[in-house]
């Protein structure tokens, strides 16, 4: 499940800039461990965010996205006081989902 | 016959079928959109990434911009930004040439969906980055070069 996501939203002359941070390991599976072994990858694929049900954001990541990934997007509309909902994915099959409210 | 554990078992091969179905195509995981462009995510060289991509062969444009760092001194954290002007902006992609896989992220933008999106990148050596983006069915693109000082790679 991982920690809970990080979601500014502000919207300000009909747009709405959405800020987000995510806390992942964003293993790329290219680092070794202390026994030369292989640290296998696991990162985030899918990361999705919605506003009032409609999609505004659709992002696949690969392993190249830093460490607890950052992400900062606007999309046209959203009110203070509505939701967006952010869910995110990772090539191990665990998701999660956070919401936050508009201000 | 233990009736809870045959429910249990049936209840697993459900779900290990619909992942199976779901690694063949068949079913988008989570949002009913396209599944992972594995192929493109894969890809080990720009020209790979961008076929995978059916990108074609992307104009430069300046309409696009690539913002980030001219010197990065720690490869993993790289802050960059895309932004288009280009009307009908419907994906964003970010590319690093000299990583060991090119895509970094891809982003589709539903109508309404501003063409502007920042996000931090790994970057394993100084490389060439561009900014792909998909406006009215083309493809086009801008291209930055960040010196890195320490790689990323081991991050």
């Amino acid at each position: 499940m991982g920690n809970p996501t990080k979601i500014r939203a502000t919207h300000k002359d009909g747009v709405t800039e959405v800020r987000v941070s995510i806390s992942h390991e964003m293993e790329t599976g290219q680092r070794k461990d202390a026994n030369g072994a292989v640290v296998p990858a696991w990162f985030i694929t899918e990361f999705v965010a919605r506003h009032n049900e409609k999609l505004v954001l659709h992002s696949e990541f690969g392993t190249a996205v830093s460490r607890n990934p950052y992400l900062a997007f606007r999309f046209k509309g959203g009110s203070k006081g509505d939701k967006v909902v952010v869910s995110w994915k990772d090539n191990k099959g665990d998701s999660r989902t956070d919401e936050a409210v508009i201000t | 016959m233990n009736t809870q554990r045959r429910t249990i078992v049936k209840g697993l091969s459900g779900a290990a079928l619909l992942k199976v179905l779901a690694a063949a195509g068949f079913i988008a995981p989570g949002s009913a959109l396209a599944e992972w462009n594995t192929a493109a995510f894969a890809a080990k060289s720009l020209g790979e990434t961008l076929k995978a991509l059916s990108a074609g062969t992307p104009a430069e444009s300046n309409h696009v911009s690539l913002t980030g760092p001219d010197i990065a001194e720690n490869g993993a954290i790289v802050p960059v930004g895309v932004t288009s002007s280009l009307p009908n902006t419907t994906m964003v992609a970010i590319l690093i040439e000299k990583n060991p896989n090119p895509l970094a992220a891809s982003f589709v933008l539903p109508e309404g969906t501003e063409a502007s999106v920042q996000t931090r990148i790994k970057m394993a050596q100084t490389s060439n980055v561009y900014a792909l983006v998909k406006a009215d069915g083309k493809f086009f693109m801008a291209t930055r070069e960040i010196k890195v000082i320490v790689g990323g790679c081991g991050a």
